[in-house]
């Protein structure tokens, strides 16, 4: 074990102080997109799905390999797409007159 | 260079990106490309991973892989594409859960895979982890979502000797860990598994509704943590660094969300928040104050001679879809040489933020959207605020009333102004089920009915006089 789990530890710890150093910073109105984006991040998982159903050598491994991979890709897509509608929204004011943009009510 | 080297040189750079990412969602300027950064560095770590080499040979069941996504993809894009901007948060809730879901197969699959060669007790003890934190998750956010999309009720759910139930659930799971670490016995994971799931769905059954944001955020960072202890198990730095990223920072986040409540995360968490509060709200209504209602067009009249205008939305705002109107009212407003600005309580709508995300769909100039503090500045000054569908982040029983389960929380003072205007369906109590005191306030005006009709009404009158 030694080296290598050390190796993680140090790895663990580092992004920790990373993490909350760089969140500390984000306006409250930013919160909602920045929940939804962390989200996506944690998608990840994807790659660690592909790699246990890569290496899958039963049927058991190969249906729970199967449905991560499943989940893990709602995750990523679905948290990408989602926090890039939000943020296109945060549009600074628009420079054209406000009659031009759609008065059509939904 | 080795194909592994390469391979691991692409992963460093798609950690890099999820740093920036999130260094980029710190501004409204940079956060949309930010969010796309991540994407990209998303795609090459998968891109990168279907050249992998696991125990030695080229990953099998290729097929089945992109066979999982392709569903994935189909299913993921058009729920996060079209579902309405008042939905986001279960939508968040889901695709979080989901995540955990997957974290926790990841780390189950790699047990069963690993388990002939008996593993190391430490790995044994990432993968149990990882399994109860993301099993945890993914139970959790489906109650989350449940409440929010109205499936069950988004009262808090209570019952005789909870607290003590859960613990001992928890305590259970904890007893089967070590059992498990000594034994590394696989039917003992699959019960462990079944407790996880049912030590999520009790720890967010007695959160109401109103708390429930601050929940999933909570839960989005123990996905993350999930995935940190699966990149354990696996050996992935990719996975460890992305994963403690989100789990530390939304632990941060979480805390500032309790914090915009005026409230401790364990006080959100375990005290059954907004479940006693029928009694009081009763005994309120029983002693005879009288409310002071008005039609939408005398609404209107003291709207077009007024010199300031603040408007409170509020989460109403949004199921009655009125956002457009609300901002056709403002540039009404506005053209009559009318002050008007949006006033946000910093939890507003369902989740901090939201409230920003919904009026800007409606097109409403974010140099509009003014915070609380400074919100509550301008109303000191203003002839008339405009309440629509908010209660709770208004009700002055949250800075004057010790016995009332929101006092502490910072809400915006519109009792301040002149006048307030207050646009309601009925005199039911809001979100967090607590009887408003603003609403007996001789200053206030009630409006009752839909808020979109009253608001559509309203902006006639203004239009004609």
């Amino acid at each position: 074990m030694g080296n290598t789990l050390l190796q993680y530890a140090t790895v663990l710890m580092l992004s920790i102080f990373v993490g909350i150093e760089i969140i500390s910073k984000v306006p409250s109105i930013l919160h909602t997109p920045l929940m939804s984006g962390s989200n996506a991040i944690h998608g990840v998982i994807l790659v660690g799905s592909m790699l246990v159903l890569g290496a899958a050598n039963t049927n058991l491994e190969e249906v729970l390999g199967f449905l991560a991979v499943l989940l893990a890709t709602l995750n990523v897509v679905g948290g990408f797409v989602v926090t890039d509608r939000m943020l296109e929204m945060f549009k600074p004011k628009a420079k054209v007159a406000p009659k031009d943009t759609d008065e059509v009510a939904p | 260079m080795s194909r592994e080297t390469l391979i691991d040189l692409l992963y460093l750079f798609s950690a890099t990106t999820f740093v920036l990412a999130l260094k980029g969602l710190g501004s409204p300027k940079r956060a949309r490309y930010g969010n796309m950064l991540a994407a990209f560095g998303m795609l090459v770590a998968i891109v990168a991973t279907f050249f992998k080499y696991v125990d030695g040979h080229a990953l099998h069941h290729v097929g089945l892989i992109l066979l999982a996504m392709l569903i994935g993809v189909i299913v993921a894009v058009p729920v996060a594409r079209f579902v309405k901007m008042t939905a986001m948060p279960q939508l968040v809730a889901i695709f979080n859960g989901v995540g955990g879901g997957a974290a926790s197969l990841v780390s189950i699959t790699e047990f069963v895979h690993i388990k002939s060669t008996h593993p190391a007790t430490y790995v044994t003890l990432e993968v149990l982890l990882g399994v109860l934190i993301g099993t945890v998750s993914f139970s959790g956010s489906a109650i989350a979502f449940a409440k929010l999309q109205e499936l069950m009720t988004g009262r808090p759910v209570t019952y005789p000797g909870q607290q003590f139930i859960n613990a001992l659930v928890g305590a259970a799971a904890l007893v089967l860990i070590v059992i498990i670490l000594v034994q590394g016995s696989t039917v003992l994971l699959w019960i462990l598994l079944l407790l996880a799931f049912v030590l999520g769905i009790a720890f967010v059954l007695p959160i109401g509704g109103a708390d429930v944001p601050v929940l999933i955020s909570l839960l989005n960072s123990f996905t993350g943590l999930a995935v940190a202890a699966s990149g354990f198990t696996l050996g992935s730095n990719l996975l460890i660094v992305a994963g403690t990223l989100v789990g530390a920072s939304g632990i941060l986040l979480t805390r500032l969300m309790s914090k915009a409540m005026g409230r401790s995360l364990s006080n959100v968490l375990f005290s059954a928040f907004g479940s006693v509060i029928t009694a009081s709200g009763d005994a309120a209504r029983e002693d005879g104050r009288t409310v002071k209602s008005g039609s939408p067009e005398d609404a209107g009249v003291m709207l077009s001679y007024a010199s300031s205008v603040v408007i409170i939305p509020g989460y109403g705002l949004a199921v009655a879809q009125a956002q457009h109107v609300v901002r056709e009212l403002a540039e009404e407003l506005e053209k009559k040489g009318i002050t008007v600005a949006f006033a946000i309580h910093p939890v507003a709508g369902r989740m901090p933020g939201h409230m920003n995300v919904l009026l800007a769909e409606a097109n409403v100039p974010y140099e509009q959207l003014i915070e609380m503090d400074e919100a509550n500045t301008d109303l000191a000054t203003a002839d008339v605020a405009l309440v629509v569908g908010a209660n709770d982040t208004v009700n002055p029983a949250a800075s004057n009333d010790k016995s009332s389960p929101i006092y502490g929380m910072p809400i915006i003072h519109a009792d301040l102004a002149e006048n307030v205007l207050f646009l309601k369906r009925s005199m039911r109590p809001g979100f967090a089920g607590i009887e408003n005191e603003l609403l007996y306030n001789p200053k206030t005006t009630l409006i009752f009915g839909d808020a979109k009709d009253t608001l559509t009404k309203i902006l006639a009158t203004v239009k004609t006089s």
